[in-house]
Parts: C-alpha cells; sequence; structure tokens
C-alpha cells in the first residue's frame, strides 16, 4: 500500500517537473530553427512555426504535448526532424541502458571489495594504496581518465578499439572510463561503512562469543556497512542509465547521453522535455526500488 | 540464499543483459567508411542546409545536373544535355532517355516539376528556397501572391523534356541544378509516408546509392544503385558515413584504421594543425568560405564610418593565419575568395595602424580616449576552438593599435546566432560558406533587404548594383560590377572587416585511397572514391 501511493505520488511530481522543462526551454534565448543564415522567407518560418505549434499560446502548446504524452508520444524532434523523440530514445536507449548497467557493476564489483579491504587494513599501506586510487578516481574527471586509458590501451597497445559500439572489446574502455568515478565513490562508502560498523557493540558482543574474524566480517559487520553505499545506489543508477555526455562523445558510442546536452544547446524542444521525463522518472523509480531493498536489508527501516 | 548474495545476483543478471542488449551483431565493416561530422538533420534534399547532410544527400537524390568529382563544376546529371536560349533566361532540358528510380520505376519530366514545386510550398519548410527564387514567378508562388502553378517558369514540355524560365540571366544556374534543393524525389514514398520517408532501406533514390539504414548518432549505410544511370562509373559497393563531431576521436578511429577518410573541417583538432598538415594524407585546399566580423552599423560608436574603417584597418590578417588557425587559410582584403568563379577581385582595405590611429583621432577618440565600453561578441565553440582563440587576438590588436578595450563575450550557438540576428552586438564574428560558386552568393548577403545583412548597415547603391549585375549576360562585364560594388562595400560602407578566406581539410591515405580531388566548394561525390589497398 505504501508503495502504491508513492507510486501514485510520482504522477504529479513527473508532470511538474515536465511543466518546468517545457517553460525553461522556451524562456531561453534562441529557438531551435535558428540558423546561420537567416530564414528564407517568413513563409517558411510560419510553416515551421505552424508545423511544430510554436505559433500557439503557451498553455495550449502544454496542453497539447500533454495530450500526446497521455497517448506516449513524446512528438517529433525539431532538430531532425524525420525521427520523432521516441525514434531517438528508443534506439538510443538499449546502448545507454547497457553503458550504464555494465559501469554500475564495474563500480559495485570494484568499489565494494576496494573498500571492505582498506577498512580491514586500516593504516596499513593497502589502505593508503586503495585511497590513494579512489581519491584519483574521485578527482580526476572522465574527460581525463578517458583519452588516457584511449591513449594508453587503444592507441599504444591497441588492445582495445579507440571507439564506436559493436562487440565486447567495445565495452571495456568505455565502461571503465564512466565507472571508476562511481567506484571510487563506492569504496569510500563502503570503507566508512565497515569501519563505523566494526565499533557497534554487537560486533564486539560477536568476538567475545568467539565467532571467527570470518564469519564477523561477512555475516555481521557487511549487511549494516553496505547501507550507504545501497542508498547511493539510486542516484547512482540513475545518474549512470541517463548516459554520459563526455563518455558517449569521447568514444562515439550512439547512446542518449550526448542528447541530453546537444538537445538543450540546438533549442530541441521536444528533445530537451523527452528526455527529462525519461529522467525524472527513472530517478523517482530508482529511488523508490532503493528503499524498498533498503527496507528489506534492515529490519528496522518499516515505511507505513 | 543471502539476501546480499540473492541482491547481486540480481544485479550481475541485469548488467549481462543490460550488455547483451546494447552488443547486437556488429555488422562487418564496410568497404569505405568516412567521418562526415555532425549527425545530419536530415537526408531530404529540400530541406537540409548542412554540408554533412548535403554531402550524404546528394549520394541518394540527383539533380538534372551534378558537380564534377575533380572540378567541382556542373555536369550533366539526371538531363543529358541542355539548350540556353539567347537573352539566357529560358533553358530546355533533356532528360537521359532510360532513367529509373533505383527500384525500376521510371523517372520523367514531371517527376523533376513535382520535386521542385514541393521544395517550393512553405508547408516543405525549406532553409534554401530561395535558390529557387531564380525562376520566373517562383517567390510569388512561394509567397502566396500567384496561386496558379502555370505562372511559374516551370513546365514540362513531354516525358522528357523540362523548360525553365528565369527571371534574368542567372550565370550559375546549372550549378543551382546540382544543388541538393533542385534534386528529384520520390512523390509516391514521399506522400505515402509524409515526414518520416527517408529513413529506411525501402527508399526510392535515382542518385548513385541507396539507402541500407539510417541509425541516428551511430552510422548512415549507403550501397550502390545499380539503376542509377551512371552506375558503371561507381567505383565501391557500400559506405558508412559516422556522425563525429569530436575532432579528437575522429582522429584516433582514422588512425587506427577503423575510418578511411575524414572530412569536415571541424575534425581538425586545431593545436595538432602543425603537427597534421606534415602528413602526406592530411590535405588542404582553398575553400569558398569567408570569416570576418560584422559591425553594428546601426549604434554608436559603430554607425560612425570612420570607427569601422579604423577597426576593419586594425587587424593584421596575416598574424591570424600564421599564429591561430595555421591550416593553409589565406588572409583575406576581399570579402569573396579569390578562388571564386566568375570574380575580379575588388579592392578592400589593408592593414594600416598609423591611417587607423587617425581615423580614430578624427572620430574624436584619439589613443582611444573617451571612447565607450564595446564587446566582441564569438561563438563559444566546442570542437576545434579557433574562433575563441581568434577573439583574444583581435582584442589585442584593437587593444595595441587604438588604445580601445574590447571586452569579450562569448555564447554558446543559438544565443550567439539570436543576438546576431536582432543586431544586439557591437563587433560579431561572422563567417559565410559559399552557396555556389559565384560572387553573388556573398555579395547578395548585404543586400537591404537580406535576412542575412544583420549589420543595419543598408545602401540603396549597392542594391542597385547588384541587381545590375545580375541583368548581364556578359560574364566579365558582370564581374566587373561585382567589382565596383564589393570596393564599394568593404572601402568606403564597411559594416564588415574582412579576415580571412577558409581551406577546407580532409584526411585520407592517397596510397589506400583515389579519387577525392581538391576543388573550391569542397565536393567530392562518394561515388568516385575507390579503395586501392587496405
Amino acid at each position: 500500500m505504501y508503495y502504491f501511493k508513492r507510486i501514485l505520488a510520482m504522477i504529479p511530481l513527473v508532470l511538474l517537473i515536465s511543466l518546468m522543462a517545457f517553460l525553461l526551454v522556451r524562456v531561453a534565448p534562441g529557438g531551435p530553427f535558428d540558423k546561420e543564415r537567416a530564414p528564407a522567407s517568413p513563409e517558411v518560418e510560419r510553416a515551421l512555426n505552424a508545423k511544430y505549434r510554436l505559433d500557439q499560446p503557451l498553455w495550449k502548446q502544454y496542453f497539447l504535448y500533454l495530450g500526446d504524452l497521455a497517448h506516449g508520444d513524446l512528438g517529433p524532434s525539431m532538430k531532425y526532424r524525420h525521427h520523432s523523440v521516441s525514434d531517438i530514445i528508443v534506439q538510443g536507449l538499449p546502448t545507454t541502458l547497457a553503458l550504464g548497467g555494465l559501469s554500475f557493476m564495474f563500480a559495485l564489483g570494484v568499489g565494494i571489495p576496494l573498500g571492505f579491504i582498506t577498512a580491514m587494513r586500516k593504516g596499513k599501506w593497502q589502505d593508503y594504496a586503495g585511497s590513494v586510487v579512489s581519491l584519483v578516481g574521485i578527482c580526476v574527471p572522465a574527460f581525463v581518465i578517458g583519452p588516457l586509458l584511449v591513449m594508453g590501451f587503444a592507441i599504444h597497445w591497441q588492445w582495445f578499439p579507440v571507439g564506436l559500439w559493436g562487440t565486447p572489446m567495445h565495452l571495456v574502455l568505455p565502461t571503465t572510463a564512466l565507472g571508476l568515478f562511481y567506484a571510487a565513490r563506492v569504496s569510500r562508502l563502503m570503507r566508512e561503512g565497515m569501519l563505523n560498523t566494526l565499533n557497534e557493540g554487537f560486533i564486539m558482543t560477536a568476538r567475545s562469543k568467539g565467532v571467527s574474524e570470518k564469519n564477523i566480517l561477512l555475516k555481521h559487520a557487511f549487511k549494516p556497512a553496505v547501507l550507504p553505499v545501497v542508498s547511493y545506489m539510486g542516484p547512482m543508477l540513475a545518474d549512470l542509465l541517463t548516459g554520459s555526455f563526455v563518455i558517449e562523445n569521447l568514444f562515439q558510442i550512439p547512446g542518449i547521453g550526448v542528447f541530453m546536452v546537444n538537445s538543450s544547446l540546438n533549442k530541441d524542444y521536444t528533445m530537451i522535455c523527452g528526455l527529462v521525463i525519461l529522467y525524472a522518472t527513472l530517478l523517482l523509480v530508482l529511488n523508490l526500488l532503493v528503499d524498498f531493498i533498503y527496507s528489506t536489508l534492515d529490519p528496522q527501516v518499516k515505511y507505513e | 540464499m543471502h539476501p546480499m548474495s540473492r541482491l547481486f545476483t540480481c544485479l550481475l543478471l541485469a548488467g549481462l543483459m543490460a550488455g547483451a542488449v546494447g552488443c547486437r551483431d556488429a555488422e562487418p565493416r564496410a568497404e569505405i567508411v568516412i567521418i562526415n561530422g555532425a549527425e545530419p538533420e536530415s537526408l531530404d534534399p529540400a530541406i537540409i542546409s548542412g554540408q554533412p547532410d548535403m554531402r550524404v544527400a546528394s549520394s541518394l537524390f540527383e539533380g538534372l545536373t551534378r558537380f564534377n568529382a575533380v572540378t567541382g563544376e556542373p555536369e550533366p546529371g539526371l538531363a543529358s544535355h541542355w539548350e540556353i536560349s539567347e537573352d539566357g533566361r529560358i533553358y530546355t532540358f533533356h532528360l537521359r532517355p532510360d532513367l529509373k528510380w533505383s527500384n525500376g520505376d521510371p523517372i520523367n519530366a514531371e517527376d523533376v516539376v513535382w520535386s521542385w514545386f514541393r521544395a517550393l510550398k512553405p508547408e516543405t519548410a525549406s532553409d534554401y528556397v530561395n535558390v529557387l527564387f531564380y525562376i520566373k514567378n517562383a517567390e510569388a508562388f512561394h509567397l502566396g501572391q500567384i496561386k496558379n502553378p502555370d505562372e511559374v517558369g516551370i513546365h514540362a514540355l513531354d516525358d522528357h523534356t523540362l523548360k525553365v524560365e528565369l527571371t534574368s540571366p542567372t550565370a550559375f544556374f546549372l550549378s543551382l541544378c546540382a544543388f541538393p534543393t533542385y534534386a528529384v524525389v520520390p512523390r509516391d514514398v514521399i506522400e505515402e509516408k509524409g515526414d518520416r520517408w527517408v529513413r529506411g532501406p525501402d527508399l526510392k533514390t535515382n542518385g548513385a546509392y541507396t539507402l541500407d539504414f539510417w541509425r541516428i548518432n551511430d552510422r548512415i549505410r549507403i550501397r550502390r544503385n545499380p539503376n542509377y544511370w551512371d552506375n558503371v562509373n561507381t567505383k565501391n559497393e557500400v559506405v558508412d558515413v559516422l556522425p563525429i563531431s569530436a575532432a579528437n576521436t575522429a582522429l584516433n578511429l582514422y588512425l587506427t584504421g577503423e575510418a578511411d577518410i575524414v572530412w569536415d573541417k571541424g575534425l581538425v583538432p586545431v593545436h595538432l594543425t602543425d603537427v597534421l598538415r606534415e602528413r602526406s594524407d592530411f590535405h588542404t585546399f582553398d575553400y569558398l568560405g569567408s570569416y570576418f566580423v560584422r559591425f553594428n552599423c546601426k549604434d554608436s560608436p559603430f554607425a560612425d564610418v570612420r570607427v569601422r574603417k579604423a577597426f576593419a584597418m586594425s587587424i593584421d590578417r596575416q598574424r591570424i593565419v600564421d599564429r591561430i588557425t595555421r591550416g593553409g587559410e589565406k588572409p583575406a582584403e576581399t570579402f569573396v575568395p579569390l578562388s571564386t568563379a566568375n570574380y575580379l577581385p575588388a579592392t578592400g582595405l589593408k592593414y594600416d595602424p598609423t591611417e587607423a590611429k587617425r581615423l580614430m583621432a578624427d572620430a574624436g577618440y584619439p589613443d582611444g580616449k573617451g571612447f565607450p565600453n564595446i564587446s566582441y561578441l564569438f561563438n563559444a565553440s566546442t570542437s576545434a576552438g579557433a574562433d575563441a582563440k581568434i577573439a583574444v587576438e583581435l582584442q589585442a590588436m584593437w587593444r595595441d593599435v587604438l588604445g580601445v578595450e574590447v571586452s569579450l563575450r562569448s555564447m554558446e550557438w543559438k544565443t550567439y546566432l539570436a543576438a546576431m540576428s536582432s543586431t544586439d552586438y557591437d563587433i560579431c564574428r561572422s563567417s559565410w560558406i559559399a552557396d555556389y560558386n559565384d560572387p553573388n552568393t556573398f555579395l547578395d548577403m548585404f543586400l537591404s533587404n537580406s535576412g542575412n545583412n544583420r549589420t543595419g548597415w543598408k545602401s540603396k547603391r549597392y542594391d542597385d548594383w547588384i541587381a545590375e549585375a545580375n541583368s548581364i549576360t556578359d560574364l566579365k562585364k558582370r564581374a566587373e560590377v561585382f567589382r565596383e560594388a564589393e570596393t564599394f562595400l568593404l572601402t568606403d560602407a564597411v559594416p564588415i572587416a574582412t579576415i580571412y578566406s577558409y581551406a577546407g581539410f580532409n584526411y585520407y591515405d592517397p596510397e589506400k585511397i583515389t579519387g577525392i580531388y581538391d576543388n573550391p566548394i569542397d565536393q567530392h561525390p562518394i561515388s568516385a572514391i575507390r579503395k586501392i589497398a587496405d
């Protein structure tokens, strides 16, 4: 019942977000059909505005947009005139989801063990080495890491392709470049979580009862220690699944991440709104999912 | 199962599934892979305006003429020959006898008429509809002042003959016929599919290629059209056109052999120009484009022509091409690039700091004293990045020569365009690429009623010159009138200051690829390209 209510509450929220996006893009200077050459004639301008309903009053444009939205139609792209927004999303989203999903796995797969180990070896060289790695991962942005990876692994050693998409080999560098930052964040969260948990009373109790160290770490400490990571998973997954402009651009990956940025630059009104709605929905659903996972992991958390 | 391991199993499965979905079967590499710059907005020849779009669209759809691969001059396309009347106003085109669409349907003169009228209709919203306005009554029809299509100078005399009447003799009309707006498009497909007509493999084409698929932001694959009239001279079977606008990525893909050709001038990383131009696979050539600045002639201080002249004469063009662009661009005293056809070079303002200082003093700003705060508007560019460097260089020149402090105002592209078209600027970075190989494509920008003027400057005298030139059939006399008009524009009126004329670039290894020739309109028909080695 609780989750049902949460889902219902999402609808007005998404509508509000869509309204904001709809209005904000129209407030920004410049329009979708501005080009270096002036319109060839006033008739052309008029025809374009009529075709994309930009000649209607704003409130009417919005309601017509909502009407289409109710039918699952996000409208035609104003930049790519033969494609609808849904065409572009349907074509690019699987790629972005694949890359995001893999980077998510990478972030957890690298970040959790790294955090775990650095916490275990607190104050030893493993801790410092791990901390340096995660610090670099957090501080150095993808647009630096990416080209460095390309330079080393694709151009110098030629182990992986420099870009494009298609075979599993194409996945390696972009996944790493995209996932590294998140892996570093996760490892820091995991390390803190683990250190905090190990100071808890119930760990001491377990130790005094003679539970083996391995069992203490894996059975008793791990579950509460991973909770901060779990709360971070929602926004992280949403970030990753909506794609990265930098990575997609750098590796020439046909996802939707580049459209997030380019559609704003191009003033492609319908495309921006479509992507904002997609992103908002994804974020809301994933947060809900995280709350659900949280409640199964931590019996103290109950939603009413 | 432990809840944690259950969670991770789920995640792992999700990740693997995602990976499987994303990794579809990779198609084998096409015979030739071309990196083409930005993703085409459209492939509909009637509405496209970008160069990347035109390169692909021209290989799918042809007009009565086409551009010669070597010279870029118009040569017979769907029309095998034509007659031009004495006064240069009536063209009679004869279509080739067995013209076929890619699916085997015949092409006749009615298809040409329908395609041209389609481009002319306001609903089509063609960005280049004005290139059709040289045809008699075409503009009036477009604007709705004439309803009867029979009054427009486009008539099919029979299945293979087309008569075109022009308003005035138009020296470059045959070039226009090769321009995408004049291309012949499939009526039945367009009427059936509307906006979505130019996407799929069932598309009927009349150019050298058919369209296999168009995956946005991924690639466009085109394949030899066996029914093309000149199919015997198509030198390749399958070509992939990649939309890439990141210069470094383009270079990486080229260097590792993923692509054979890179041909967009935005795709040369500025910081690597010095290294690249030493290579045998880096080709640079004169290209009909002009880089210049506009002055806002409506408002103070640039309403005063002396100030405009002073600013123009403080620009050391050589320094800009030597220090910044460095890719073979030529410092330009004229607005029309020197390699333009039917052109006699005009006289422009030279770099002359002494005269510039004198003019500023004359205008009431000795050594820049009392000069108001002004700014230089330019676009914050994303890829190559020469614009910002040029802005800084110009700023320094104006400071050194005139003692004037110009602030820099960078905007992202669309905002910049909006500011420029509403003359909301003092000085503004500008550029223009020729639509066709003739001085008119540059000079008609500054007509009083031109939407591309954007300077607030207008002159009846200038308008009359351009009109006069375009009514003359003798090409030499016409060029002389243009020269007078351009000299007036550049040395007396000075709404703009010229900087350099463009260089075109492409990279390909001449040991592996042949059939790309340097020509000033940067036209390289894909059908002429042949791979001679891997």
